[in-house]
């Protein structure tokens, strides 16, 4: 089951406009004050997510009815989008928290634990973290070599990942397994350990080209905890439902963020250059407009998708996602976001010249760059295209 | 084309042979009653592509959008509903 998501009232879309100030502040205050720092020493952005938290962001995806701020995706979307442009890796944090935040929403009101579970959310502003890709299984999301094993009411379950972001720092983590140890491979549920109940073995460092605040090490995961907190809706509806969709958004509204950045820092570079030949539209100005032609491409592409997820939502039937046409456009939204974000980044270091290329200079898009070349490799684009193309063999548009 | 006439789909030999061969199932489709929920037998909706090419290619039929849908690869019965009201 699916639970609908309200639509918001105009009153809430307003409050919105507000909260996306308050974002603003603290993108300028925090995340942009330590982002070099997060990004040189690839360490977690402790004082970002602190604000964020201060601020009670945390739970803004959370029902009002348990405390949350009880935003839609639309909403959630412009959030990241807004932290993008000043942290890519406190944003990628964030959206990471807010997918497994709308996991537990869709899927695990129906459970008096999970409900208990939100609450504690809104009040305590925990963090949630994501297991799903295993040593063993090839990147492949959809099955798990690891089970879960539950006797009387409690679970025992031991999880090889190669990849848990802010493993280290997260209050909950959802992770996914098989249902029972006799279970398929494909047959998964997804289940939540809680901080002090868990160990978590490091298994790898975190030491990459970008987004290196997230700290995305792999851990050896060992749980134990209560049979109850085994989310109620099978993985693979959970999937099709929440996770894929709700992350491509997220992502590509943070990426867009990042790209958003990149042609400020542009802009700014032009602006500087025309005061320096007054009545003359510099050079480089050409450029500006042709990559902000691209962010506006990509911008609108997320938009259109989320429209329609939180229409999907709204509708509040679950059957409408088990058609391939919704599966193959949020793909090809993920796939075109990651390549359109190297592509505006690219356009504006040949903008801001030496000055782009440059660590010490307020022009710099260094970390810009590097953070958008993650985006084709988490969940690599080979092979969701590859998924498309299968899909696409059956999919008929319009048909 | 078709060597299985579609009116006498009850017999549903055909629909269970493709599956053995592109239903990836973990289990022996044979061994399925016609009720039997595929997926709980580890059917994809990935594995359904290949599924529905080959009874497109056995029953001479083509599979409108309408019917690409979770319901219609549940079980062995609901492909032979699936595949006559194709089939007219």
């Amino acid at each position: 089951m699916i639970t609908p998501v309200i639509d918001v009232t105009e009153e809430a879309v307003l409050n919105c406009d507000d909260l996306l100030k308050q974002v603003h502040a603290i993108g300028k205050d925090v995340l942009a004050e330590y982002a070099a720092e997060v990004d040189r020493d690839a360490r977690f952005p402790a004082e970002s997510m602190a604000a964020l938290s201060r601020a009670k962001l945390l739970s803004a995806y959370v029902p009002t009815e348990y405390g949350g701020m009880g935003l839609n995706i639309l909403q959630i979307a412009k959030i990241c989008e807004a932290l993008g442009q000043y942290c890519g890796s406190s944003a990628m944090i964030y959206a990471m928290h807010c997918i497994q935040v709308a996991c537990v929403v869709h899927h695990g009101q129906e459970s008096a634990y999970f409900r208990q579970y939100l609450r504690r959310l809104v009040e305590e502003q925990r963090l949630m973290a994501s297991a799903t890709t295993e040593i063993g299984t090839g990147g492949d999301l959809t099955s798990s070599i690891c089970a879960v094993e539950i006797e009387m009411d409690a679970f025992t379950l031991t999880k090889k990942a190669p990849v848990i972001s802010y493993g280290e720092y997260a209050d909950d983590i959802l992770v996914t397994c098989r249902r029972s140890a006799d279970a398929q491979a494909s047959d998964q549920v997804q289940v939540l350990v809680r901080r002090g109940k868990y160990k978590a073995e490091p298994l790898s460092t975190w030491d990459t080209m970008g987004f290196r605040g997230t700290c995305s090490s792999g851990f050896t995961l060992t749980a134990i905890g209560a049979a109850e907190q085994v989310l109620p809706t099978p993985f693979s509806e959970i999937l099709s439902q929440t996770m894929h969709p709700y992350s491509h958004i997220v992502w590509g509204a943070l990426w867009s963020g990042i790209a958003g950045d990149a042609v400020n820092r542009a802009r700014a570079f032009v602006r500087a250059e025309a005061r320096k030949t007054p009545g003359e539209t510099p050079i480089c100005a050409i450029r500006l407009a042709e990559v902000d032609q691209v962010l506006q491409e990509m911008r609108h592409n997320v938009l259109s998708l989320t429209r329609e997820y939180q229409d999907l939502l709204n509708a509040g039937c679950p059957d409408l996602f088990h058609g391939f046409g919704f599966s193959i456009r949020t793909n090809n939204l993920k796939v075109s976001c990651s390549q359109r974000i190297v592509q505006i980044v690219g356009g504006a270091l040949l903008i801001c010249g030496i000055s782009g290329y440059r660590n010490d200079s307020k022009f710099s898009l260094s970390r810009h760059l590097r953070d958008s070349y993650g985006a084709a490799l988490m969940v690599n684009n080979d092979r969701i295209t590859k998924l498309n193309a299968t899909m696409l063999m059956a999919h008929k548009e319009g048909y | 084309m078709s060597d299985t006439p579609v009116k006498t789909l009850s017999d549903t030999h055909a629909i269970r042979e493709v599956l053995a061969q592109h239903g990836r199932l973990s289990v022996d489709v044979h061994s399925l009653d016609e009720d039997s929920d595929l997926y709980n037998a580890g059917l994809t909706s990935l594995a359904t592509v290949g599924i529905m090419l080959a009874l497109e290619d056995r029953f001479d039929i083509e599979f409108p959008e309408s019917k690409l849908s979770r319901v219609t690869f549940r079980s062995v019965a609901t492909i032979a509903e699936a595949v006559s009201e194709i089939a007219g």
